[in-house]
């Protein structure tokens, strides 16, 4: 009896344990970040890092202002967010207010594919299928470029938006479609007038979520946008991003514990700022208006 | 037109809108396959298989990749699900309302928004350099669990809720105690679902490659791994080396090495939804 108690709280030790490593994983990345960007930052002061107009740390002549990578990883981003919003959205309100409920079940689990697709798959359409396929429409398309590989970061976030927003949309309470159709709305006005004001929140967590995935993706961007930071909203050339950025130097001979290796944690911990910031933003709108109908 | 009419033709004109966007998403996927299939499928044969890289595109082939993702897949299934697993049952049998569960379960739902490619640098820090284990096929693998590990402990809590409070007062009341009516009445109850998160996490494993990058895997292995510290590379990998030559030849070879990766990625989701279907059908409380 004795023993077997004593087994009993060694099992639950382990199991703790293994509960408590989701934390240390946490720890584990903040320290990581942080401690090598602080010898980072300690080298290049802080003002330079957020001011300088220009990313060449690898260069002789070495600059390591990061808006040149933030402006390619927001322009990447809003590519993705103009692709996936308004089909996402439509493909939501279409499955729940037009369609039948076998079409709902068939196209749903097929869109989902696309979001189990590997990302470095993606990065080969976008630089094999779609640059070549833009440039007949856009002459002065450049191979590398923030266009082609954004779209195809949008189709990649559409079963995101539109899974996610379709569960915010079925989530409304019936009464209120009713009360809709009571008044002689079409199903158009029913949509667009009722049931998306209303599922409202879960519709923007959903675009954040997007937002966020967006910003962190890599294969699609290392492939597919270039490798030249720059200064620009141009989305027709080579840009870079923060993660493309990452890749490029782990690809590279960078000795450990030299400026250049530790330029990938600075840029990480800024990639991280902002993708923390927005998974917070999301859970906090969840938060606050979950119980809007209970 | 009276008003009416307008918002009719308005809600008609949504609805074809509606209809071309469900299948635009479709469209692409067609295509993009198409394309693939018609690049890559002549490139595909015995000695591509079991070939190993090459600079030459025609004698290229993916054995060490396709082998170094195996060894991937089976060193992540063996670290992230028992800690996976574990983590999920002390949250829904043990740590139900407490700070420390809140606090857990929003830890939880942030890593699971951290990009993998952060996974990379953590992995490079850790991993690589103060464990020193170098970037081996261990070391990328923990990496990866780690990536892993929200989407196991997520799917693991919700096959165990998904168990009847009952089956539990049942077991308690035959005097089993809490660990007891976990393994022998909760766990193979909810098997088939915990089943499904641990391969949906592999199927998002064997996707992978920034986070692998960054701990210095390399598209140029000349040998089949032979331990968990063998240097290593893998399909993702190989394909973005491919990708990013500019001969048409190395475009081909990526056509057919995605062919490898698309079919485990959909094998192995196949077998999640095959899995959740059953489960689904099959218990009745």
């Amino acid at each position: 009896m004795r023993a077997s108690r004593v087994s009993e709280k060694i099992i639950e030790g382990l199991l703790w344990l293994s509960a408590i490593i989701t934390v240390l994983v946490t720890i584990g990345i903040i320290w990581v970040l942080l401690s090598e960007s602080v010898s980072f930052f300690s080298e290049v002061s802080i003002i330079r890092f957020l001011t300088e107009k220009e990313w060449t740390p690898l260069f002789a002549d070495k600059k390591f202002g990061i808006m040149p990578l933030v402006a390619g990883t927001f322009l990447t981003t809003a590519i993705a967010i103009a692709v996936a919003l308004p089909v996402g959205l439509t493909i939501a309100v279409y499955l729940n207010e037009y369609a039948h409920a076998r079409l709902r079940q068939i196209v749903k689990p097929m869109l989902e594919i696309l979001a189990t697709i590997p990302t470095v798959v993606y990065g080969f359409f976008a630089l094999t299928v779609v640059t070549p396929f833009l440039q007949t429409l856009i002459p002065g398309l450049a191979g590398f470029n923030a266009l082609s590989a954004g779209m195809v970061m949008g189709v990649m976030i559409i079963p995101m938006i539109s899974s996610l927003s379709e569960d915010a949309i079925s989530a409304v309470p019936r009464s209120l479609r009713e009360a809709a159709y009571g008044m002689g709305s079409t199903r158009l006005q029913t949509a667009f007038g009722v049931m998306v004001p209303a599922a409202s929140s879960g519709i923007i967590v959903s675009v954040i979520l997007a937002i966020s995935r967006a910003v962190g993706e890599t294969m699609i961007v290392a492939i597919a946008a270039g490798q030249q930071p720059r200064l620009t909203l141009n989305p027709l050339v080579p840009i870079e991003t923060i993660t493309t950025y990452i890749v490029q130097v782990s690809l590279g001979d960078v000795g450990h514990g030299s400026l250049e290796y530790k330029t990938i944690f600075a840029a990480g911990i800024t990639l991280f700022i902002f993708t923390f910031a927005l998974n917070n933003l999301s859970f906090w709108i969840k938060k606050k208006y979950q119980e809007k109908y209970d | 037109m009276t008003n009416s009419d307008i918002n009719r033709f308005k809600d008609k004109a949504f609805q074809a809108f509606g209809i071309f966007c469900t299948f635009l998403g479709l469209l692409v996927l067609a295509i993009f396959l198409f394309n693939i299939l018609q690049q890559g499928l002549s490139r595909i044969d015995w000695d591509f298989i079991t070939s190993l890289p090459s600079r030459r595109a025609a004698r290229a082939g993916i054995l060490t990749a396709w082998s170094g993702t195996l060894w991937i897949l089976v060193l992540t299934a063996l670290i992230a699900f028992p800690i996976g697993v574990g983590a999920g049952i002390y949250l829904e049998e043990y740590a139900k309302k407490t700070r420390l569960a809140d606090f857990l379960e929003i830890n939880i739902a942030n890593l699971a928004g951290v990009p993998s490619i952060i996974y990379g640098l953590l992995g490079l820090e850790i991993f690589v350099r103060q464990m020193q284990l170098g970037s081996s096929l261990l070391a990328g693998a923990l990496t990866l669990s780690l990536l892993v590990l929200p989407i196991i402990i997520v799917t693991t809590r919700e096959a165990i809720k998904a168990v009847p409070g009952s089956i539990r007062d049942g077991s308690n009341a035959l005097g089993a105690s809490k660990w007891q009516t976990i393994w022998h009445q909760v766990l193979p109850a909810s098997f088939g679902g915990i089943l499904t998160g641990i391969i949906l996490s592999l199927s998002r494993a064997v996707g992978e490659a920034a986070p692998l990058i960054v701990i210095g895997a390399l598209a140029y292995v000349p040998f089949v791994p032979s331990s968990p510290m063998s240097a290593f590379t893998v399909l993702p990998i190989q394909i973005f080396n491919w990708t990013s030559r500019p001969q048409a030849a190395f475009q081909n070879n990526a056509a057919a090495a995605i062919i490898f990766l698309l079919l485990i990625t959909f094998l192995l989701n196949g077998i999640a939804v095959y899995l959740r279907n059953r489960q689904q059908k099959k218990i009745k409380w």
